[in-house]
C-alpha cells in the first residue's frame, strides 16, 4: 500500500499572471548591490576579509531596493526589474565594461542595462582594479597553465570569473529552528573558545560574522514584512489586502524563527535560497531534496486540515515560479556555454532516505506537477530512482519528460551512491545525496564541492599528440614524438596518455590557484552558517570549513575521442588505408571541406607554425601558401579518407569493439584526477558533461580523427557523437553503459532525443520507464532526455549532419527523419505541431 | 540440420520498435512478399531479389543473407529491455512466412531463449507454411484489407479468400492473435467496409483487438529511390476524425480498437 498520496491538484489561475509579469520584458542589470558592496568595503580597509564581507552583506541588506511583486505569495526579488540581475565585481568586472555596449544584443542571454547603471558602475570599478579573485587568481597560476587556457586546453572560467556556488546548503536547519536559532549555536560556540586557542584570531572573526550575516537576513525579512504592511494599507481589494497582511506576518516571523507552518516554511526557503545568490554571484545554488525538508510542515498542516493540498501546491508553484526571478550576467563566451539564463538550481524528488527506505511521498509528486503548471527551466528539476522506487512515480515523471520540456532528468541510486561511497562518505549520508547545478551528486549540508572546476576538451591533448605536443605552432604540452615514431597503435594510445596526464596537472594547477584566491579574497560567512563544519572548524567554505571536500572538472569529447581512437587503430595501424601523416594533412585541410574565409584563416595558421620554426614570413610566403590551398586539388584524397573514417563502427551503437575503447578513453581522464588534491584537503574528481559547452568549445576545436569538422560540435557528455548512433535509444543506452559511470563520481551527462509518438499513450510511457529503469540497471548514472519540437525538427532539415540518428515514428512507422524529402520532413513536422498533450 | 545454421534473406533489423507487438521489441524484416498492395510503405520490402535503392543520396543494397544465429545477436542485444517492458521479437517483412523454414528456425531459437514473439504476416500463403512457425508465436499480427475479394485483388494483387480461410485456422489454433486494417482512402475507408471486417474479426476465437493503420505516405522516397512510379498518387492520410468514426464504427462488434496499432 502506498503512504502517499499522489493525486493531482489544480493549478491556480495565479501562475500564469505571475509568469507573465516575470517575462513582460528583457531582463535588466542593476547597480545597487555593487554600489552598497563597494561603500562598505571602502571604510573597512586593513579589517579581516570575513569581516569585510560579512560587513558589505550587511549594507547591501540594509539598503538595497526591495520590491514585492503583482500576485505574489512569496516574496524577496533580487532586482527590482523582472529577472534582473546585480553586479558581483569582488570578482571580475572587465569583461562587463567592455560589453556594456553589447551586452543588450549579443547572442545568448542578453541583458539590458541603461546609460546610468553604466556610469555607475563605471564610477564603482576603478575601486576594484587589482582586488578581484580573478586578479589574484592570474597571478597564482603557473605560465604553463596560463599557456593551455590560451589555446582551449582547457577553461577553467566559471570560478574564475564568477563566485563558486554549487552548494545545497541545510535548509532544513533553518526551517526548524530559525536565523535566531542558529546566532545561538553559533554563540555557544564562541563562548567555549580561549583567546590562547592557535585559531581564534580566524575563528572569532568568522563566527562574528556569521551573526552579522544572519542578522542581516532577518532584519531583510524585517524589510518585506513593513513593505507588504505598507502595501496592504494603499490596496483596495480586500482579498489582495488579506495576502498582503498574511505575506507581512511571514516576513516578521522567518527566516527569524522557525516555521509553524507549510507557508512559513515556503517563505523561509525562499529567503534564504535567493539570499545565498546575493551574497555571492556563485550559480547552481541547489534546493536538492525540497520533497524531504518540507514535508513535515505539510504533513502537520493536511492533518490539522490548516491547508488544502491544492493552496500547498500553489505556493510550491510560486516558488516554481520564483526561481526564475533569479538571473545572472556572465560574459559572453561563458553566456555560450551556459545559454538560457540558467542558474542550475537543481532541486530532486524520490529516491531514498538515510536508513535506505523508499522516500518518495506527496510532496515528490506536487513536484512534478509544479514543474508540468510552471513550465519554465528554473528549477532545474530531477528524480532519483532506485530499485524500489513506485512504479507510478516514474510513470509521472515519464508524463513530465512527454510534454517537451525537457526535465525532468533522472538519477540512478545505483550507481550514485556506491560512488559517492567510493570517496569516502559513509553509506546514510551516500544515501541522502541530491544533486548540484548540472549533474553532480553531493551531500547536502556538508560538501564545498566545486564541482563545475572547468572545462576539460579531451580532443586539445589528441591534437597535440599530432603535432608532438605543439597547438598552432607552441610547445604547450609534452613532446611525444614525431608521426613517424608512433609506429605502433600502443605506441600512439601511449603518446595520448601522456599528453592528457601532463594537460590535467596543468589543468589542477589552474583550479588550486583559483581555490586560493576564492579562500583569500571571497570568504562567505552567511553560507558557513548554513553548512557543516564551518562553525565548528572556524572556516568558511572556500577555507576548508566543509565535511566533505572536492574539485569537480569535467571532461568531454569521449565519443570522438574513442571513434578517433577506434579509427586510427583499425584504419591506420590494421588495415594501412591511410598513414597518419596523410590523416594529419587531412584534418589540417579539415578534410577537404574550407570555404574562402576559411583558406584566410588556414593560411595564418600555417604562417604562425612557419614563423615559430624560424621561417621568415613575408607577403610572398603569404601569398604563395594562400594560393597553394586556394588551387589544392588533392581534396578528393581528403575527402575519401573522411568517408573510410565514416564508414568505421562508431560509439552508440552497441559495438563491443568501439564501447571498449569509449571505456578506455574515458578511463585517461576519470583515473588521473583522483591522484591530485586541492587546498581544502579534498581531492580532485572527474565528471563528465559539458553543459552546452560542447557546442563553442568545439567551434575552438580543428578537425578531428573521428570525422569531425573544424569548428563543429563536440559529443555532448557520455552521449555518442550527434548523428553516429544511428540503431535506436536502447542501442546508445547499451553503449553507454559500457562507460565506468561510477568512477566520474562528479557525474555524467547521457542526452537522448526522442519524438514525441514514442511515448504516445499509456504504452508509450511504460516502454519509456523500461528504457530508463534498463540503461539504470546496466549501471547507467544519468539520463535526459529532449522530445523532439517542430523546431528542433526544422534545424534537423537545415542541418542533417547533426540529426542522422534521429528516428521518427509516426503512426507505427519508423524513419530516420533526415533521410526523408523534404515534403515528407514537412509532413511530420505539421504532425508534430498538431500533437496536444 | 541445427536451427541456428539455418539462412534467410533479410533486409532491416530495427531496434526499440514499440508499435509491432507489445514492449520495446526489436523487429527483423524479410525480403520477399506475395502482395503487392499499393500503399506499400516498404516496397523494397516486396522482391525477393537484392536491389540497389537510392536513399540520401547514396545507392544501397537493400538484403542480405544471413542465418538465425546472425540474426539472434542482434536480436540478444536487447534482451534486458524486452524482459522490462514485456517485449520482445517481431518478425516483420515483406512476407515473414514466405521464407517459412528461416521463420520458424529463428522464432523457435527465440522462444527457447525465453524471448516473447510475434509476427506481423499477410496469411496469404500456403496453411503448411504458416502451420510450423504458428508454434512458437506468442502473437499475430495480421492483416485484413478488404472482405470483398474482387476488391481486394484489384488493390493488392491477389484475392483474399485464402486469407480469410488461414486467418480463421490460425484463431482455430487457439493462437493470440490481433487484426490490423490499413486504412486506405478510396479502398475500405467507409464504415461499411471497415464494419465489415470488424465483423469478421469479432467472430474469431481469440481475437479481441482491431488495430486501424491509418494510410501514409512515408513510403514515398523507396518508390523514387528504386525508380519506381508511386503508385498512390497524391491520395492524403485520412483524417483524424475520420479515423475517430472507423473506430466507433469497429467498437460496435465489442472489440478493442486502436488507431495506429
Amino acid at each position: 500500500m502506498p503512504t502517499y498520496n499522489s493525486e493531482k491538484c489544480k493549478k491556480s489561475d495565479r501562475i500564469e499572471r505571475l509568469k507573465a509579469e516575470l517575462f513582460r520584458k528583457m531582463p535588466e542589470i542593476e547597480a545597487d548591490r555593487a554600489v552598497l558592496l563597494t561603500e562598505s568595503y571602502m571604510q573597512t580597509e586593513g579589517e579581516p576579509m570575513v569581516t569585510r564581507r560579512a560587513k558589505a552583506f550587511k549594507n547591501i541588506l540594509e539598503y538595497i531596493p526591495i520590491t514585492i511583486r503583482p500576485d505574489e505569495l512569496i516574496v524577496g526579488s533580487a532586482t527590482i526589474a523582472p529577472r534582473g540581475c546585480q553586479v558581483f565585481p569582488e570578482f571580475s568586472y572587465e569583461w562587463l565594461e567592455a560589453e556594456f555596449d553589447t551586452v543588450a544584443e549579443r547572442n545568448a542571454d542578453k541583458f539590458c542595462i541603461s546609460e546610468k547603471t553604466k556610469e555607475t558602475l563605471r564610477g564603482v570599478y576603478r575601486y576594484w582594479k587589482g582586488k578581484t579573485t580573478s586578479e589574484l587568481a592570474t597571478s597564482l597560476i603557473a605560465p604553463e597553465a596560463l599557456l593551455a587556457m590560451e589555446h582551449n586546453v582547457f577553461t577553467p572560467g566559471n570560478y574564475f570569473y564568477n563566485g563558486v556556488g554549487h552548494v545545497c546548503v541545510k535548509y532544513d536547519d533553518v526551517l526548524a529552528k530559525g536565523y535566531r536559532g542558529i546566532i545561538e549555536e553559533v554563540k555557544a560556540e564562541r563562548v567555549k573558545m580561549n583567546f590562547g586557542d592557535a585559531d581564534y584570531p580566524a575563528k572569532s572573526a568568522l563566527l562574528d560574522g556569521i551573526i552579522m550575516s544572519c542578522e542581516a537576513a532577518i532584519t531583510y525579512a524585517h524589510r518585506y514584512a513593513a513593505l507588504a504592511r505598507e502595501t496592504a494599507k494603499g490596496e483596495s481589494d480586500p482579498h489582495r489586502r488579506a495576502e498582503l497582511e498574511q505575506i507581512a506576518k511571514n516576513c516578521e516571523r522567518v527566516p527569524e524563527y522557525g516555521a509553524r507552518s507549510f507557508y512559513e516554511a515556503c517563505q523561509s526557503f525562499w529567503f534564504v535560497q535567493m539570499l545565498l545568490q546575493t551574497e555571492s554571484s556563485g550559480h547552481s545554488i541547489s534546493p536538492g531534496r525540497f520533497d524531504r525538508y518540507m514535508y513535515p510542515y505539510y504533513e502537520a498542516d493536511i492533518k490539522s486540515g490548516k491547508i488544502s493540498r491544492d493552496f500547498a501546491q500553489e505556493l510550491m508553484d510560486c516558488i516554481w515560479v520564483k526561481l526564475n526571478d533569479l538571473n545572472k550576467c556572465r560574459d559572453k563566451d561563458s553566456a555560450e556555454g551556459f545559454a538560457g539564463y540558467s542558474l542550475f538550481q537543481n532541486l530532486i524528488a524520490g529516491g531514498q532516505t538515510p536508513e535506505g527506505e523508499d522516500s518518495t511521498n506527496d510532496l515528490s509528486f506536487m513536484c512534478i506537477d509544479a514543474t508540468m503548471h510552471v513550465m519554465l527551466p528554473a528549477p532545474s528539476f530531477s528524480v532519483r530512482i532506485w530499485n524500489r522506487t513506485p512504479h507510478e512515480f516514474i510513470i509521472r515523471a515519464a508524463e513530465l519528460t512527454r510534454t517537451g520540456v525537457g526535465l525532468p532528468a533522472y538519477y540512478n541510486d545505483e550507481v550514485i551512491i556506491p560512488s559517492l561511497m567510493s570517496r569516502g562518505i559513509p553509506l546514510e549520508e551516500a544515501r541522502n545525496y541530491c544533486i548540484i547545478g548540472c549533474v553532480e551528486p553531493q551531500v547536502p549540508g556538508k560538501t564545498w564541492g566545486w564541482h563545475d572546476a572547468a572545462f576539460f576538451n579531451m580532443l586539445k591533448p589528441m591534437e597535440m599528440v599530432f603535432a608532438n605536443g605543439k597547438l598552432d605552432g607552441v610547445q604547450v604540452g609534452l613532446e611525444t614524438g614525431e608521426l613517424c615514431e608512433l609506429d605502433s597503435f600502443d605506441k600512439f594510445f601511449a603518446a595520448y596518455k601522456a599528453q592528457m596526464d601532463y594537460a590535467i596537472s596543468l589543468l589542477v594547477n589552474a583550479d588550486n590557484a583559483i581555490d586560493e584566491a576564492h579562500a583569500v579574497r571571497c570568504p562567505l560567512p552567511y553560507l558557513s552558517s548554513m553548512l557543516d563544519d564551518c562553525v565548528k572548524k572556524g572556516k568558511t567554505p572556500e577555507q576548508g570549513g566543509a565535511v566533505y571536500n572536492f574539485t569537480g572538472p569535467q571532461g568531454f569529447g569521449i565519443a570522438n575521442v574513442a571513434d578517433a581512437l577506434y579509427a586510427i587503430k583499425t584504419l591506420v595501424y590494421e588495415q594501412h588505408k591511410f598513414t597518419l601523416e596523410e590523416l594529419n594533412e587531412a584534418m589540417k585541410h579539415n578534410f577537404g571541406k574550407f570555404d574562402g574565409a576559411d583558406i584566410t584563416e588556414m593560411t595564418e595558421k600555417i604562417a604562425s607554425e612557419l614563423s615559430h620554426s624560424g621561417v621568415e614570413i613575408n607577403e610572398k610566403v603569404v601569398a604563395e601558401i594562400y594560393n597553394t590551398l586556394k588551387n589544392k586539388d588533392g581534396n578528393s584524397r581528403y575527402a575519401e579518407i573522411r568517408e573510410m573514417i565514416l564508414d568505421a563502427p562508431k560509439f552508440g551503437n552497441d559495438n563491443e569493439a568501439v564501447d571498449m575503447m569509449a571505456r578506455e578513453a574515458a578511463y585517461t581522464y576519470t583515473r588521473p584526477l583522483p591522484n591530485y588534491k586541492n587546498p581544502r584537503g579534498g581531492i580532485f574528481q572527474a565528471g563528465l558533461y559539458p553543459v552546452s559547452a560542447n557546442v563553442p568549445l568545439g567551434a575552438q576545436t580543428g578537425a578531428t580523427p573521428d570525422g569531425r569538422y573544424a569548428k563543429t560540435p563536440v559529443a555532448d557528455g557520455v552521449s555518442p557523437s550527434a548523428g553516429r548512433d544511428v540503431h535506436g535509444p536502447t542501442s546508445s543506452a547499451n553503449s553507454v553503459s559500457v562507460l565506468d559511470h561510477g568512477i566520474a563520481s562528479n557525474g555524467t551527462l547521457f542526452n537522448m532525443k526522442f519524438h514525441p509518438s514514442a511515448l504516445e499513450g499509456m504504452a508509450g510511457l511504460e516502454n519509456f520507464a523500461a528504457l530508463v529503469q534498463t540503461y539504470f540497471e546496466r549501471k547507467g548514472s544519468h539520463m535526459q532526455f529532449n522530445v523532439v519540437s517542430r523546431e528542433t525538427l526544422r534545424d534537423a532539415q537545415k542541418h542533417p549532419e547533426k540529426y542522422a540518428g534521429l528516428v521518427v515514428r509516426v503512426a507505427g512507422y519508423s524513419a530516420l527523419f533526415t533521410t526523408l524529402s523534404k515534403s515528407l520532413q514537412d509532413d511530420i513536422i505539421n504532425r508534430t505541431e498538431q500533437r496536444s498533450f | 540440420m541445427d536451427k541456428y545454421s539455418v539462412s534467410g534473406r533479410v533486409f532491416d533489423i530495427q531496434k526499440f520498435s514499440t508499435h509491432d507487438g507489445p514492449g520495446i521489441r526489436t523487429v527483423v524484416f524479410l525480403k520477399g512478399c506475395i502482395l503487392r498492395c499499393r500503399w506499400c510503405c516498404n516496397p523494397e520490402s516486396q522482391s525477393h531479389r537484392i536491389e540497389r535503392m537510392k536513399t540520401g543520396g547514396k545507392i544501397k543494397t537493400v538484403g542480405y543473407d544471413t542465418t538465425v544465429e546472425e540474426v539472434m545477436k542482434k536480436v540478444r542485444q536487447d534482451m534486458p529491455y524486452y524482459r522490462r517492458s514485456g517485449g520482445g521479437v517481431t518478425l516483420s517483412g515483406g512476407e515473414a512466412l514466405a521464407q517459412s523454414e528461416f521463420a520458424a528456425a529463428l522464432l523457435s531459437a527465440a522462444k527457447d531463449e525465453g524471448i516473447n514473439t510475434a509476427v506481423e504476416t499477410t496469411a496469404c500463403l500456403p496453411f503448411d507454411m504458416i502451420s510450423e512457425p504458428l508454434k512458437y508465436i506468442d502473437t499475430v499480427l495480421c492483416d485484413i484489407k478488404h472482405m470483398n475479394s474482387e476488391k481486394h485483388e484489384k488493390f493488392c494483387g491477389l484475392r483474399n479468400e485464402l486469407i480469410l480461410s488461414n486467418i480463421r485456422k490460425i484463431a482455430d489454433s487457439g493462437a493470440h492473435m490481433i487484426i490490423r486494417v490499413p486504412t486506405i482512402p478510396g479502398f475500405n475507408d467507409t464504415e461499411e467496409e471497415i464494419s465489415d471486417i470488424a465483423r469478421f474479426a469479432a467472430s474469431l476465437s481469440g481475437v479481441d483487438e482491431i488495430h486501424l493503420l491509418p494510410y501514409h505516405r512515408l513510403g514515398y522516397d523507396k518508390y523514387v529511390g528504386l525508380g519506381r512510379d508511386y503508385p498512390m498518387g497524391d491520395v492524403q492520410s485520412p483524417s483524424k476524425d475520420k479515423m475517430n468514426l472507423l473506430a466507433a464504427a469497429a467498437e460496435k462488434f465489442g472489440l478493442t480498437v486502436v488507431i495506429g496499432g
